[in-house]
C-alpha cells in the first residue's frame, strides 16, 4: 500500500500541458527522487501536492482517502507538507513564533510561548538538531539552519509526506550532510520524501526510487540501484534536437571582439573572462543559481563587478551603473519582464521609448519615429502604441522589451532567459530575430536554462558553476556534455 | 489573452478615444464637475456672469496650484505633506521682508524660490537617497518649517507687503471682452496648467510616470530614479509657493494660511484618477478634481451646510475615490494571479 498514489494526474496553463497524465506512488518510508529539466514539471507537481494549483484532472490518494485540495491549508491538515526553494520564513520572529505561524498553542484563551518554545524544541529533539535554540531570532541562523527549520515547520503539521524542493540549493557540503540525516531520520520514523533535485549526486545519495519528467510526462519510475548518472541523464534529456532553430547563415561573419571581460568578478561571480565578438551568438549554461544571471548584470552596471578589467571595443571602461552600459551600447534584457522590463501601466509606445528617454532626451524624437517602424517589423500584436503593456501576452510583452533596447542601437545584447514564458509561436520569432541581430553585427550573449536552445541557437557555450566559468563548449555539443560541466559530475563522456 | 490584432500606428477616432476616456476615473471627474457647474449655477445664478465665474476660479487658483505641484509627487509615488507649511513660511516670509518698500519684491521672490529649492531638494534627498519614506520625510520637513514660522511671528499674524505684491492674488485686468473682469491669478493658474501639461509630455513627464509605475525597471532604463523624484518634489515646493504668492493677495499674512491645503490637493489628486503609489493619472484631471471640491464645498455652503462639515465630507471623498478603484483593482490582480502563475 503506497503512502501516496498519483494517478493520471494532468495539468496545463493557457492550454500548453504542463504535466500530462502522471501516475508515481511513494512508497511508505522511501525518499522518491523526482528529476528533470528546468520546465519538465517538478514545480508544478510539487505546487498540486502542496494545494498551490489544483489540478486539471486526476486524482491524488493519501492511503485510502482521495485527496482535493482548493487551498494549501488542506494539504497541511491531510498530512502532506512542502519545503519550497525559497524560504517562507519571517527573520525577525524566533523560530518557535515561524514554526507555528498561524496556530500558536494557546493556554487558556492565550498564546503561550513556553508550550510553543517547548513544542519547537521537542520537534529539533526528535530531529536529532541539537544547535538550533527555539527562541532564536530565525534572521540570525545559517541558511542551513533556516532549511531545517523549513522542515521542522513541514514535519510539524504531522506530516506523512514531505516533498522538498532543492533543499541543498542553498548549503555548503557539509552542511548537506546534516541534511541527509534528517532525512534518514524520517525516514526511519516512516515518512516519504519526495526528493526534487537537479544536483544528481544528491539523488543517487538519498533516493530508493527515481522518478524522471520530461516535457510534463513521466518518462520512467525506476530504482536508483537500477540506474546510474549517465543513464538517468539520458532519460532526462534524450530528445531529438528539432530544426525549430534559426541557424547561421553559412557565410555569416564573426567580426572583431566588442566586449571583453579579463577575471571579472565581484559577490556573485568570480573569476569571469569571456570575449564577445560582433555577429556571435554565445550562451551560457549553468544550474539555477551557478551566476548566470549575475554576470550579465555585473556586465550591465546593475550589479558592477568590483574586481577585474572590462573591455568594450577595446577601451578598458569601468561600468558602474546602468547607464554608463547603455551609453556604451549595452543592452540587458532581464529575465523577469514584468518586474524589470516594463512599466505595466504604461502604454506600448512610453515603454518603448523609456531608455532613449532616460539616457538621450534628444533623440527621443527621432527614436519615436523609429520605434512605430520597428514594432511593425517585430510583428507587435497590439491594439497600437497607446495600449497598456499589461495587457499584451508574454511574447508581445518580449516585443515591447525588444524594441525598448534595440532603440538605444545596441553593439551587445545580453539576453537573460529571452524565452521565458512565451509561446512556441513567439519563441521562433524570437530566435529568427536574434540570428537577424548577429548577422547584422550585434553580439549576443544569452542566458538560457532550456538546454535544446543554448545548443540551436549559440555559437559557442560557457558553462558556469558556482560562480565561476567552468567550461567552453563548440556549437554542437550535446545536452549530456553541458549537463555535465554544469553539474559537476562526470558522465563518461568527454568534456 | 489578448486578440491578435495586428499592431497599427494609426489611432482610433476621437470621438472613441473621448467616449473611453470617460469611462476611466480620470475622465469620469470632468463629468461630475460639469454636474457640480450645474448645480453651482442652479443655486448661485449670479455666478453664471462670466465675470463673477472668473472671480470665482480666481479664488480656488492656490488649491489648483497646490493639487497640481502634489500630482508631480503622487505621480512619481510619492506623497507631499509639507505644502501647507511651505505656504505659510513664504506667506510670512513675503509679509515680513517686502513690507512697504516695493522694490524689495524681487528680491525677495528669489529668496522665496530659493527657499523652496532648498525644502523641495531636502525632501526630495530625504526620500530618494536616504530612503525615509515620503509619508515621514515630508512630515518631518513640514514640522520644521512651520516650527520655524511659528517661532518667528510669534503665532500672531504679522506683516503686511505692500499692496502692488498683493494684487497678484487680488487684482486682475478689468474690461475683458466676454469676461469682464479676469483675475491675474487665473492667468498664473493658466500658464502653470499649460507648463504642467508640456512637461508631462516631455521626456521628463513620462519617465516620471515610469518612475512610479517601477521604479526598478526605470533605473534599469539608465534614468535616474533619485533625480527623478527629487525634481518632482521641487516642482511641488514651488507649486506651493505660487500658490503662497496668490494667497498673501487675500488671504493676509498669517502662520496658518494654507492649512489643510495640501490634503485638499492629495484629496483631489486621487479624485482625479491619479493612483496613490504613482504611474497613472493626467494632470489635467487632477486640476479638474481639485476645481469640482471647491465648487461640490461652495455648492454646500450655498444648501446651507455649515462649513466645519467640510473636513468629514472630504474623508468620505477620500475613502470612497482610494477604495472603490483599490477594491477593483484587488479583485482583479486576484483573478489574474489565480489563472496567470508561470508555468515552470
Amino acid at each position: 500500500m503506497p503512502a501516496l498514489s498519483i494517478r493520471s494526474l494532468s495539468k496545463s496553463f493557457f492550454g500548453y500541458p504542463v504535466l500530462s497524465d502522471i501516475d508515481i506512488d511513494l512508497e511508505v518510508g522511501e525518499v522518491h527522487g523526482l528529476v528533470g529539466e528546468n520546465g519538465a514539471g517538478k514545480s508544478t507537481l510539487m505546487k498540486i501536492l502542496a494545494g498551490v494549483y489544483a489540478p486539471d484532472s486526476g486524482s491524488i490518494h493519501l492511503g485510502e482517502t482521495d485527496l482535493r485540495f482548493t487551498h494549501p491549508t488542506q494539504a497541511h491538515a491531510a498530512g502532506i507538507s512542502t519545503v519550497f526553494q525559497e524560504f517562507n520564513l519571517l527573520p525577525d520572529r524566533s523560530v518557535a513564533q515561524n514554526i507555528y505561524l498561524g496556530r500558536e498553542p494557546r493556554v487558556r484563551g492565550f498564546v503561550s510561548s513556553a508550550l510553543m518554545n517547548r513544542n519547537a524544541q521537542a520537534l529539533f529533539d526528535s530531529l536529532g538538531v541539537t544547535t538550533i535554540s527555539a527562541s532564536a531570532r530565525v534572521g540570525d541562523l545559517s541558511v542551513a539552519q533556516q532549511q531545517i527549520v523549513e522542515i521542522a515547520k513541514a514535519l510539524s503539521y504531522d506530516a506523512r509526506v514531505i516533498s522538498m524542493d532543492e533543499p541543498t540549493a542553498a548549503l555548503a557540503d557539509h552542511e548537506v550532510a546534516l541534511l541527509y540525516g534528517i532525512i534518514r531520520t524520517l525516514t526511519s520514523r516512516g515518512v516519504t520524501i519526495l526528493y526534487v533535485s537537479h544536483r544528481l549526486r544528491e539523488i543517487f545519495d538519498l533516493c530508493d526510487r527515481i522518478s524522471v519528467l520530461k516535457d510534463g510526462v513521466l518518462v520512467t519510475t525506476r530504482a536508483a540501484a537500477e540506474l546510474d548518472e549517465q543513464e538517468l541523464v539520458r532519460l532526462m534529456v534524450g530528445r531529438p534536437l528539432s530544426t525549430f532553430f534559426a541557424t547561421a547563415d553559412a557565410d555569416a561573419v564573426v567580426g572583431d571582439v566588442v566586449l571583453s571581460l579579463q577575471s571579472a568578478g565581484n559577490a556573485w561571480v568570480d573569476d569571469i573572462s569571456l570575449e564577445l565578438r560582433s555577429g556571435e551568438i554565445v550562451g551560457m549554461a549553468g544550474l539555477q543559481g551557478a551566476g548566470r544571471t549575475e554576470v550579465l548584470e555585473g556586465i550591465a552596471g546593475s550589479a558592477p563587478f568590483t574586481r577585474g578589467t572590462v573591455e568594450v571595443a577595446g577601451k578598458t571602461v569601468r561600468i558602474r551603473s546602468p547607464r554608463r552600459a547603455i551609453q556604451l551600447g549595452i543592452a540587458h534584457i532581464t529575465e523577469d519582464r514584468k518586474a524589470t522590463g516594463l512599466a505595466l501601466g504604461q502604454s506600448v509606445l512610453d515603454n518603448a521609448l523609456s531608455v532613449v528617454r532616460a539616457t538621450t532626451p534628444r533623440r527621443v524624437g527621432a527614436a519615436r519615429r523609429r520605434a512605430l517602424t520597428m514594432l511593425q517589423d517585430l510583428e507587435l500584436s497590439a491594439r497600437g502604441p497607446d495600449q497598456e503593456v499589461r495587457y499584451l501576452s508574454g511574447g508581445n510583452q518580449q516585443k515591447v522589451v525588444l524594441a525598448k533596447w534595440l532603440l538605444t542601437e545596441p553593439r551587445v545584447l545580453l539576453l537573460d532567459e529571452p524565452t521565458r514564458g512565451i509561446d512556441v509561436g513567439a519563441k521562433q520569432a524570437l530566435y529568427v530575430l536574434m540570428r537577424t541581430l548577429a548577422a547584422a553585427g550585434h553580439a549576443i550573449l544569452m542566458v538560457s536554462s532550456e538546454l535544446p536552445e543554448l545548443i540551436g541557437m549559440a555559437d559557442r557555450i560557457l558553462v558556469l558553476r558556482d560562480g565561476r566559468l567552468v567550461a567552453e563548449l563548440p556549437a554542437a555539443s550535446d545536452e549530456e556534455t553541458i549537463l555535465a560541466a554544469a553539474s559537476g559530475i562526470d558522465t563518461g563522456v568527454a568534456a | 489573452m489578448t486578440t491578435t490584432t495586428r499592431f497599427t500606428t494609426e489611432r482610433r477616432p476621437l470621438l472613441a478615444r473621448v467616449g473611453r476616456g470617460l469611462r476611466t476615473p480620470g475622465g469620469a471627474i470632468f463629468v461630475l464637475l460639469a454636474i457640480l457647474l450645474v448645480g453651482l449655477f442652479l443655486y448661485n445664478p449670479s455666478l453664471g456672469d462670466p465675470g463673477q465665474f472668473m472671480r470665482f476660479l480666481g479664488r480656488t487658483a492656490p488649491i489648483l496650484i497646490v493639487a497640481l505641484g502634489q500630482y508631480f509627487v503622487i505621480v512619481s509615488g510619492e506623497i507631499d505633506l509639507s505644502m501647507a507649511a511651505i505656504i505659510a513660511a513664504q506667506v510670512v516670509l513675503a509679509g515680513n521682508l517686502i513690507g512697504q518698500d516695493a522694490s524689495r519684491i524681487l528680491p525677495v521672490v528669489l529668496l522665496m524660490a530659493l527657499l523652496a529649492l532648498v525644502v523641495g531638494l531636502l525632501n526630495g534627498v530625504l526620500t530618494t537617497l536616504f530612503r525615509v519614506p515620503s509619508f515621514i520625510a515630508t512630515l518631518g520637513t513640514a514640522l520644521v518649517v512651520s516650527g520655524i514660522t511659528f517661532y518667528a511671528t510669534g503665532g500672531a499674524p504679522s506683516g503686511n507687503p505692500v499692496d502692488s505684491f498683493r494684487e497678484i492674488g487680488r487684482g486682475g485686468i478689468d474690461k475683458v471682452p466676454v469676461f469682464g473682469f479676469v483675475p491675474y491669478s487665473t492667468i498664473v493658474l493658466a500658464v502653470l496648467v499649460v507648463l504642467a501639461l508640456v512637461l508631462m509630455r516631455r521626456p521628463f513627464g513620462r519617465m516620471l510616470l515610469a518612475v512610479g509605475d517601477n521604479a526598478r525597471m526605470t533605473a534599469l532604463a539608465g534614468a535616474s530614479v533619485w533625480w527623478l523624484r527629487t525634481r518632482a518634489f521641487i516642482l511641488s515646493a514651488f507649486a506651493s509657493t505660487i500658490a503662497a504668492i496668490v494667497l498673501v493677495g487675500y488671504a493676509g499674512v498669517s502662520p496658518v494660511v494654507g492649512q489643510g491645503y495640501q490634503f485638499i490637493a492629495i484629496t483631489a489628486v486621487i479624485l482625479g484618477g491619479v493612483v496613490l503609489g504613482g504611474g497613472r493619472g493626467w494632470v489635467l484631471s487632477a486640476i479638474a478634481a481639485a476645481f469640482a471640491l471647491e465648487v461640490l464645498f461652495s455648492l454646500l455652503d450655498f444648501i446651507g451646510v455649515q462649513s466645519t462639515w467640510r473636513p468629514a465630507v472630504q474623508g468620505v471623498i477620500i475613502l470612497v475615490a482610494l477604495g472603490v478603484p483599490l477594491l477593483r483593482f484587488t479583485r482583479r490582480r486576484s483573478q489574474t494571479l489565480r489563472s496567470n502563475r508561470p508555468n515552470k
